[in-house]
């Protein structure tokens, strides 16, 4: 237990170590606000798993440079994050655009909570019906109640 | 038994999707450049930087362009098939040298010998960019008329070489 423990110690002070890192590239805080918000919409092609904004790949770093260019030279954020996906696909962006491609994508979440409430309806429907017509009979009851009416005694 | 049925068979359905996601490569990502006109740039010959290499010299042949640097491990691991390639001279091969110190590109070239046609030399990795290069060794096949006609990501094997690169290189050649 206390070797785990040093370990995630040893993990978490290293990640530390890594944010303290992070330098500000840009002198200008409304650009480097803006590269941040258009950076964390696009995926790191090298660390996909990363945002642009958080990776530390030489790539992304490269990518920031490029946008960081673009904003000085005074292009919007939608011509910058179409830069990025003519070069490298929808892949980059973390909300695709809805299309016939990425329906599925958008959809099949629906789709399966969908399905899914639809065989809980009709799962439900059925215990009922299962409930109304095994009932009891008229001559079980008496039975029942006369086996009752003994215990009682 | 039957109500397992169909629990089984949506596990099943599930098994059979997982598997085939197992055989795919996240790393491939479609490149969206394909059947658009390779990205013009101009840049310095490594091994000659008052001469230029330019996309427009390549017009009217079918060539592939390899973005390889030193310091890439799996460009060393494809570097041989390159070479053995080249000595075909079925196509030009360009490369491009992504990112890289000039005296480190020379040296690695003289030691594990000099596949390419031309290099051309992309030091900031700006042209990189634009070709949507993300994880060298990266080639393209481009045509006659300058469009890119196919990428392939990560070292190129006998394989990939023999069944996609080649017959396609032949098919746009005639």
């Amino acid at each position: 237990m206390k070797r785990w423990l040093a370990c995630l110690f040893i993990v978490l002070a290293a990640r530390m170590a890594f944010a303290a890192e992070a330098p500000l590239l840009a002198a200008d805080e409304t650009v480097e606000k803006r590269l941040v918000a258009i950076s964390e919409e696009l995926r790191c092609l090298v660390c996909q798993n990363e945002s642009l904004a958080g990776s530390r790949a030489d790539l992304a770093n490269d990518l920031r440079r490029e946008i960081r260019k673009m904003i000085a030279e005074g292009k919007t954020d939608q011509e910058i994050l179409d830069f990025m996906v003519a070069r490298y696909g929808d892949f980059v962006l973390y909300r695709p655009p809805v299309k016939p491609t990425t329906w599925l994508l958008w959809g099949g979440p629906f789709l399966l909570m969908g399905g899914g409430l639809i065989t809980l309806i009709w799962l439900l429907r059925r215990r009922r019906q299962l409930v109304a017509t095994s009932g009891l009979s008229d001559e079980q009851r008496t039975l029942a109640a006369s086996l009752l009416d003994k215990t009682d005694q | 038994m039957k109500r397992f049925l169909l629990p089984l068979a949506a596990f099943a359905v599930l098994v059979v999707f997982l598997a085939i996601g197992l055989t795919h490569d996240p790393r491939e990502v479609p490149s969206p450049l394909i059947g658009k006109p390779a990205p013009a740039f101009t840049l310095p010959q490594l091994h000659d930087a008052s001469k230029n290499f330019s996309v427009a010299d390549m017009k009217g042949q079918v060539w592939l362009l390899n973005v390889w640097a030193s310091w890439c491990v799996s460009c060393r691991e494809e570097h041989p098939l390159l070479v053995e390639f080249a000595k075909t001279h079925a196509v030009p091969v360009i490369g491009l040298d992504y990112k890289d110190q000039v005296a480190d590109a020379k040296q690695w070239l003289e030691k594990l010998g000099n596949p390419y046609t031309q290099i051309a030399v992309d030091s900031d990795g700006r042209v990189g960019i634009d070709y949507g290069v993300y994880g060298v060794p990266e080639t393209y096949v481009i045509d006659k008329q300058g469009i890119i006609r196919m990428k392939h990501t990560g070292p190129i094997t006998p394989a990939s070489l023999a069944q996609k690169i080649l017959p396609l290189v032949k098919d746009l050649s005639q």
